[in-house]
Order: C-alpha cells, then sequence, then structure tokens
C-alpha cells in the first residue's frame, strides 16, 4: 500500500512537472508569435459573467456584446483577443472561484466582468492583489473603482443616472411627494435606493414611506397598497427589471398610475416585454438609446440584431464597448503585459464608443453624460 | 385600504394553502417531505403561461393541461424516485428527501432551458376581471383563488374521511404492511396520493401565474420553503391545519407589512410561526404524540 502511494506521489510530481514546463514552452512560443506578428497584441482576456440562474439574461446580454466585439475587433488585425468565459451564476463564490481561475492562468491578460456589484465586492480587491486589471460593464454601485488601482469600469454608475432621472422628473410632474420601493437583499438595488434617498432628500422631496421587497419575490400588493393610499407624486423603485416590471404591472391593475423613476437595473426593454402597456411611464437615465441617429449605434443594433435576433440592451451595449476599450488599451500598451495594461487602460480619454464619449477619471470610474428615457406606448424615447 | 389589505393577505395566504396542502398529503401518507412540490408547481405555472400566452389558449385548457402535465409529473417522481427507495432495505429514512431536492433542482433547470430565465407573464383575460366597491378594487381572481383553496380542503377532507379510496390511504399512513396485508393495494393508493398532490401544486402554479403575473423559473423554491412551513404550523399531515397555516402566513406577511415595516416581512412571520410552536409542539391542529 505504501508502495503504491510512492509511485502514486511520484508520478503525480512527474505530470505536474511535465504540465509546468508545457505551459512554460506555449508562453514562449507565445512570447515569439506576439513579436514576429508586426505588431499584433495577442491578448486573452477572462470574462466572468451570470450565465445561469435568475439573472442569466444579463450575462446573455453580456457575452453576446462581447463576442460581437471581438469578431470586429479581430477582424482589424490590430488586436486579437481571445475570450476566456466563465460563469459566476451571481454567486459571490462561484465568481470568485472563476476570478482565481482565470487570474492563475498566465495567459489571461485583463479580466471583463462580473456581472454584479456583489460580485465585484469580492472579485476586485483580489484582482487588485495580484495585479490584474478588471474592468466592470455592469456595476454601477457605490464605490466599485474605488477598490484599487486596477480595478475599473465603464458602466454609469447609478450615482451619476439616479438624480438625472429624478432631476427631470420633478421638472416635467412637479412632484414633491415621493415613495421609495427596493429590494432590501442585493447590493445593487440597496446602493441604488441609497442613492434615491440622497437625491430625494438634496431636491427637498418628501418621502411618505420606504418600502422593501426581496428578489423572486411574486407579490407585492401589500407593499404597493400602502403607497396607493399616501398617494405619492412619484415612486422611486431601486428594482432590477424582473422584479421591476412586476411591481409596475400590479401597480397599474391596483390603478397607481403616477410615473415611476427607476435605476439602472430597471432599464431593459425586457421591462415592456413583461408588463406590456402597464410599463409606461417609466423613467430611467441611461448611457444606452438604442434610437440614437449615430451611424455607430445604429450599426450595431443590426448587427446585433442579425446574429442574435433580438434588439441589445444597454448590458449587451455596455459589453461592446468594453472590450473595445480593452482593446484600445492593448494596443497602445502594445504588449499583453498585465501592467502594461492597467496603466493604458487609466489613460483613456475621450474615448468614442456607441455609448457616447467616454473617460476614466482619476479613480478608473465612469466620466460621461447619460440620457433620460420614458417608457410611451409601449416603447423607449427620449424624456423631455 | 384596510379591507384591500385585509383580501390582498387571504389571496396570498389562499395561495400558501394550496399549496401547503399538497405538501401535507404527501407528508400524511409516505411520510416524506417532497421537496420536489414547488418545482411541480412552478411547472403548473408554466404550462398555464405555455398555453395562453404562446398558444392563445383559453384558460380552461391551461388548466387542463397544467392539471395532466403535473399529474404526469407526480406520477413519473413516485416511480423513479421514491418507489426504488421504498422497496429497498436498509435505506436511510432520510433518502426520500434527498432524493426529491434533486429532482427539484433537476426540475428548475429543466425549466430555465426549456422556458428560459426571468420573468414570464401570464397573458389571460380573466386576470383583468375586476369590480369596485367604494374605493376599494377587487379582482375576480382573488374570490377566484380563495374559493378554490377552500373548496380543495373540503373536497381532500371528504375525501379522506368518507371515501373507500381515502379509508385505503389512512390505513396506509397508518402502516404501510398492515394495510398491504388487509387487501390495500399499497403501491397504487400511494402512486395515487402523490398525483393528487401533485396536480394541487399545478393548480396552485396557474392560479399564482394569473394573481401576480410573474412566473420564473426560481418561483418554486421560496414557495415550497414556506409550504414546509405551513405544514408545521398547521400539523403534520393535517389538512385543516395546512388551510389554517397557510391564511395565517399569508395574513402575518401582508399585515407586517401594513403596519410595520416590508423588511421584516418574512423574519416577523416566521417568528409567529416559532411562537405558535412554543406554545403548541404539535402544530395547531396536530395531536399529540403520546409516547
Amino acid at each position: 500500500m505504501r508502495k503504491q502511494l510512492k509511485k502514486f506521489a511520484q508520478f503525480t510530481a512527474l505530470s505536474s512537472l511535465l504540465v509546468l514546463s508545457a505551459c512554460g514552452g506555449d508562453q514562449a512560443a507565445g512570447d515569439k508569435e506576439e513579436q514576429s506578428g508586426g505588431g499584433t497584441v495577442k491578448a486573452d482576456i477572462g470574462v466572468i459573467s451570470y450565465i445561469s440562474g435568475p439573472g442569466a439574461a444579463y450575462g446573455e446580454a453580456i457575452t453576446n456584446g462581447l463576442k460581437l466585439a471581438q469578431e470586429e475587433i479581430n477582424s482589424k488585425g490590430e488586436v486579437e483577443i481571445n475570450l476566456v468565459i466563465e460563469d459566476s451564476a451571481g454567486k459571490q463564490d462561484q465568481a470568485l472561484t472563476a476570478a482565481q481561475k482565470l487570474m492563475n492562468s498566465e495567459n489571461v491578460t485583463g479580466i471583463i466582468g462580473p456581472t454584479l456589484s456583489t460580485e465585484m465586492n469580492v472579485v476586485g480587491p483580489e484582482a487588485d492583489l495580484n495585479g490584474v486589471p478588471i474592468m466592470g460593464t455592469s456595476t454601477t454601485a457605490e464605490g466599485i473603482p474605488q477598490i484599487g488601482d486596477y480595478v475599473f469600469r465603464n458602466s454609469l454608475p447609478e450615482a451619476l443616472a439616479i438624480p438625472a432621472a429624478i432631476d427631470k422628473a420633478i421638472e416635467k410632474y412637479d412632484a414633491k411627494k415621493v415613495a421609495i420601493l427596493y429590494g432590501n437583499d442585493d447590493v445593487f438595488t440597496k446602493s441604488g435606493f441609497d442613492t434615491m434617498k440622497k437625491a430625494a432628500e438634496e431636491k427637498g422631496l418628501e418621502i411618505l414611506t420606504i418600502e422593501t421587497f426581496q428578489k423572486g419575490q411574486s407579490d407585492y400588493n401589500a407593499q404597493l397598497t400602502k403607497i396607493k393610499g399616501l398617494n405619492p407624486d412619484l415612486i422611486l423603485a431601486s428594482a432590477l427589471y424582473n422584479e421591476g416590471a412586476v411591481i409596475m404591472d400590479q401597480a397599474r391593475k391596483m390603478g397607481i398610475d403616477v410615473p415611476f423613476v427607476g435605476g439602472n437595473g430597471f432599464n431593459s426593454p425586457e421591462v415592456i416585454n413583461i408588463a406590456g402597456d402597464a410599463a409606461n411611464g417609466l423613467i430611467v437615465a441611461t448611457p444606452w438609446y438604442g434610437e440614437k441617429e449615430d451611424e455607430k449605434v445604429q450599426d450595431f443594433v443590426s448587427k446585433y440584431e442579425e446574429e442574435y435576433s433580438k434588439k441589445p440592451d444597454q448590458f449587451a451595449a455596455q459589453a461592446y464597448d468594453a472590450l473595445y476599450i480593452m482593446a484600445e488599451a492593448l494596443k497602445n500598451a502594445g504588449e499583453a503585459d498585465r501592467d502594461a495594461l492597467r496603466d493604458a487602460l487609466a489613460e483613456v480619454q475621450g474615448f468614442n464608443g456607441i455609448l457616447g464619449e467616454f473617460s476614466f477619471d482619476k479613480e478608473g470610474d465612469v466620466v460621461m453624460d447619460p440620457t433620460v428615457l420614458v417608457i410611451e406606448d409601449g416603447a423607449f424615447k427620449v424624456f423631455e | 385600504m384596510l379591507i384591500e389589505q385585509l383580501i390582498n393577505g387571504i389571496t396570498l395566504g389562499s395561495i400558501y394553502a394550496i399549496v401547503a396542502l399538497g405538501f401535507t398529503l404527501v407528508f400524511g401518507v409516505l411520510g416524506i417531505i417532497n421537496m420536489a412540490h414547488g418545482e411541480i408547481f412552478m411547472f403548473g405555472a408554466f404550462i398555464g403561461v405555455v398555453v395562453t400566452a404562446t398558444f392563445k389558449g383559453p384558460l380552461w385548457l391551461a388548466f387542463l393541461a397544467a392539471i395532466l402535465v403535473t399529474a404526469a409529473m407526480g406520477y413519473m417522481l413516485e416511480r423513479f424516485a421514491l418507489r426504488p427507495l421504498r422497496s429497498k432495505q436498509g435505506v436511510s429514512h432520510l433518502a426520500p428527501l434527498i432524493s426529491t431536492i434533486g429532482v427539484s433542482i433537476l426540475l428548475e433547470n429543466l425549466s430555465h432551458h426549456l422556458f428560459g430565465p426571468g420573468n414570464h407573464p401570464f397573458r389571460a383575460s380573466f386576470a383583468e376581471i375586476s369590480f369596485q366597491i367604494g374605493s376599494i378594487t377587487v379582482y375576480l381572481v382573488q374570490i377566484v383563488i380563495f374559493i378554490i383553496s377552500v373548496l380543495l380542503m373540503y373536497a381532500l377532507s371528504f375525501w379522506l374521511g368518507k371515501t373507500k379510496a381515502g379509508k385505503a390511504l389512512r390505513a396506509t399512513a397508518e402502516n404501510l404492511e398492515t394495510a398491504s396485508l388487509l387487501g390495500v393495494d399499497v403501491k397504487r393508493t400511494i402512486t395515487m396520493t402523490v398525483i393528487i398532490a401533485s396536480a394541487m401544486g399545478g393548480i396552485a402554479g396557474i392560479l399564482v401565474g394569473m394573481a401576480f403575473n410573474s412566473v420564473t423559473p426560481q418561483m418554486g423554491l421560496s414557495i415550497g420553503l414556506k409550504g414546509l412551513a405551513i405544514i408545521i404550523l398547521g400539523g403534520m399531515g393535517n389538512v385543516k391545519g395546512a388551510m389554517a397555516g397557510g391564511l395565517i402566513l399569508g395574513l402575518a406577511e401582508t399585515f407586517v407589512v401594513v403596519y410595520g415595516n416590508s423588511g421584516y416581512k418574512d423574519a416577523i412571520a416566521f417568528v409567529a410561526i416559532i411562537v405558535i410552536l412554543l406554545i403548541r409542539p404539535q402544530g395547531l391542529f396536530g395531536q399529540k404524540i403520546s409516547a
């Protein structure tokens, strides 16, 4: 028995050595290719996305957007990106495992993802510690880029988007009293709520009540009946679209017809699919507007529709731009090196993507102007 | 406003009660906590969505299809996940619990692939019918849900108490071997029970879809756990207890929102259950087990 064990140990030691040396060989070969490729930077970009579970629609949109961008970038020939996609299932532990797997792979130069701010809160510090540049495309909660020097995002933070939407809504409806409704078991919707509350207080709005709900709940009648009795001018709802759409549906059925102001997660064409006419009157601020008369935007929309036979949402658009920003930074860095990529990313200024003009500030956070949209007659329109 | 909230609470409670009835039936006979019940309930809701939204079928067809599909799923559950464990020697009494958990995970992922993630709206014109009493809006669906839950409770009580099949079922619940020696077709009785419980889950699924217009692959888990809490509250295996427990939980959850903080909705509802169980450990309608 002992002999066998010894043999086994020898075997594993030997085989791991072999694997290691094989890796080394690959690496060397890769380096050579890079140099001889005449300026083509080859890099693996890790992707951590919410591909299975209740929010799988986000992951689907994000990976679709990334794949579309990858195709275009690679066909241009300046940068060659290979995507290594991992599933986080929307769970912190799984996101961390996926991130560690990617970070331990020598070839992965940078990471895009994870999808949720909750996940980024555990993955971000780890990536920063290991010196791997990481960019969130949908992490809009407070404090994400402040995690560290290697953490970036190209998603418009709630702290910029929500006040813009509230401002416009107050102006139009002369609102004085608001009710707030939010999901209290998610970092994202909770942080959206904090921003809403702060914005409402700053604008001198009277907050009639603050109600909460949980992810995946199906009955909101109790909270809505209470809100209805208080007669608010506006309802501020920090919800993801799945819950948000059902909330609007139940509210309209109950006879609540005041406008809703939502955060980023509420901003999806799915709201209209789920809630139908009940979705009318939802106001959101967004970096992404698919109807914009811009060649780049329309190009992206038609390509996306052709490939995946549905309209791209904000998450697909942000992911698409994120990979372009990565490619731009890789090109400027000139090599597939993690530190060089970080420095190049930090220097991205005035990047012109489908979301508009984009820059990173000193902390790696977003500088851009949001567009405020409202749902009218079953479609998103610019809110004036 | 108070009356509207009362109606909200009763509607929610009635749905909980129907789910709990299915739980309690299987527990009463087999002594098994069927963790797949919530997922069968979810499938019932999805069948409703598919019939009404995808095929534009009438509502009665949706009910029929949901009952048929969930009944078939109940049969498969019994045949493949429960029966093989029953006939074997030396199988742990926890084994059926684990196998039903397996089935629930399988069903959740299956529905994810079949129907897609996210929320699916339930478009039935029946769900839109409402009438106004003063300032109160009452939906016909809410009344129908309550009536169906009461009807199901009485039908089950009658069936268990007054019919021959019900007697056979109770005998089986008492002692499997003795019942089989006395000429009860135990295999058939058990299969029937699981099928009926599953079909009830399917009915509850459609009702939830209509009332809340929200159907997701994940809806089974939370309602399944609540169903479990309700049968413990009402007394394991007790039909009236399931009904009462469901209504108590539904009303408690609603009124926590009305008078308190909606953040504590689930917490307070479950604290209420703990308190009731401290006073009556056997559940509201359960019998004391004499040692």
